[in-house]
């Protein structure tokens, strides 16, 4: 096991990517900061600059502009890191998948490694996705 | 030999550093009580520390050399003014002449090399965090220096940190005066600006200029940086507590003093919003230097 993906489960910088969603999953992850969740307990913490970042809090359907915002954002993330789909819109494009202003989902501009679906994801959903994403490298 | 090893081991570098990480964890910990939450383990810091070590290293796209020089400079000068207060509390009769001197303008050197290494990454919201931080350096320094010569009026103009020691060890604490109490909190505030928290941390707001001079920072530089801040954690309180408060200095109480100066800090830090950077320099250019002054005039007429 790689020292190096140890620590990185065990401290994990979270940015957060809002590529249009409708701010309800935000709200969800702003929660997880708060006394109740407290995920600093975990070693993770909201930081600003995406150069810090090890993982990508992706929330809402990309449209055309944010698409490659998206894009850029992966690529100016040191690797290794990971990218969470959260709520239904990230994970799927839901009831978005016909609009005019969708053109793909989060997982065909970026590699996706968790979805956490939910309209909005409660967050012990959350908590429990990155828990399996955990596991998941562990296991690497 | 036992140079390096003084340096990099003991007063120095490991030590240092292990004491700062727990200090920031302390931090941590106090801060998430305070906001009802439970706060992280104690060896989170040194994994963040082992995890950006990991990361990769990106360099943007015309970046000068100084960028990844600036976090080793700024590194390096801490970890020799944790290394000379370490020595001089030690034994203080080896320190030398005018290492007061030298610890004030070694101390500069991190938040010069957060300025230059925050200019050379190209990034518009790095220069505005470094002009912040070019401007807080410039409202702090005068009434720190200021505060820290009522310390060297007191002690007879000596300007050695073993004969100021051996001064308080003799005639009592600087702090047991007007004076003193006057000199120390400025320079509380001094420290707060130094370690870039709360009230003074306009340069690395992450809400508005997502964390301004590190924002270009990944991987090696940036744990670098943060080992730098660390020590900064270990080395100032330490360096207020050989100025004011250096009448006893066995193990446990110089601990507990340093334990007391943190716990101001982060009290400070977790009950203050933060300030604009014309506010801050308003205030340790007006009421924190006004402050200073009285503290040397009292401390030239005795008091």
């Amino acid at each position: 096991m790689d020292i190096k993906l140890k620590a990185l489960t065990k401290s994990i910088w979270v940015f957060h990517a809002a590529t249009s969603p409708c701010n309800n999953c935000d709200i969800e992850v702003l929660d997880l900061l708060t006394p109740r969740y407290d995920v600093e307990r975990f070693g993770i913490i909201l930081v600003g600059s995406v150069r810090h970042a090890d993982a990508l809090l992706v929330t809402g359907v990309p449209n055309y502009k944010t698409k490659e915002r998206l894009k850029k954002l992966y690529v100016q993330t040191p690797k290794p890191c990971v990218v969470v789909a959260i709520g239904g819109c990230a994970c799927g494009r839901v009831m978005f998948a016909e609009s005019y202003n969708s053109p793909c989902a989060v997982d065909e501009v970026i590699p996706v490694d968790v979805y956490i679906p939910g309209c909005p994801p409660k967050p012990e959903a959350i908590i429990a996705g990155i828990v399996k994403l955990i596991q998941k490298i562990n296991k690497k | 030999m036992k140079i390096l090893f003084n340096y990099l081991i003991f007063p120095g570098f490991l030590f240092s550093a292990c004491v700062g990480l727990i200090a920031g964890w302390v931090d941590r910990k106090v801060t998430a009580r305070i906001q009802w939450r439970l706060g992280p383990p104690w060896y989170q810091n040194f994994v963040d520390i082992v995890k950006l070590l990991g990361k990769e290293t990106i360099v943007p796209e015309g970046a000068k050399l100084t960028f990844l020089l600036s976090p080793c400079l700024g590194l390096l000068s801490v970890v020799l003014v944790a290394t000379i207060l370490g020595k001089a509390i030690i034994s203080p009769s080896e320190s030398f002449i005018g290492d007061i001197i030298v610890v004030l303008y070694l101390l500069v050197i991190p938040a010069i090399a957060l300025i230059v290494g925050a200019s050379a990454s190209r990034n518009p919201l790095a220069s505005v965090g470094a002009s912040r931080e070019m401007k807080l350096v410039l409202g702090y320094e005068l009434p720190f220096i200021l505060s820290i010569i009522a310390v060297i009026v007191k002690s007879v103009g000596s300007i050695q940190i073993g004969s100021i020691l051996n001064h308080q060890f003799n005639f009592g604490s600087h702090i047991a005066s007007p004076s003193g109490v006057l000199a120390f909190i400025v320079a509380i505030f001094c420290m707060q600006a130094k370690l870039c928290f709360v009230p003074f941390d306009a340069s690395e707001a992450e809400q508005e200029i997502m964390a301004g001079v590190l924002i270009e920072y990944s991987g090696l530089p940036l744990a670098i940086f943060k080992l730098t801040k660390a020590i900064l954690l270990y080395a100032i309180p330490l360096f207020l507590v050989a100025l004011f408060l250096g009448k006893d200095l066995s193990p446990v109480f110089i601990t507990g003093k340093y334990i007391i100066l943190l716990v101001i800090i982060i009290l400070i830090k977790n009950t203050n919003p933060r300030l604009r950077i014309d506010q801050a320099l308003k205030f340790f250019w007006g009421p924190v230097t006004l402050l200073a002054t009285v503290a040397i005039i009292l401390a030239i007429f005795g008091l």
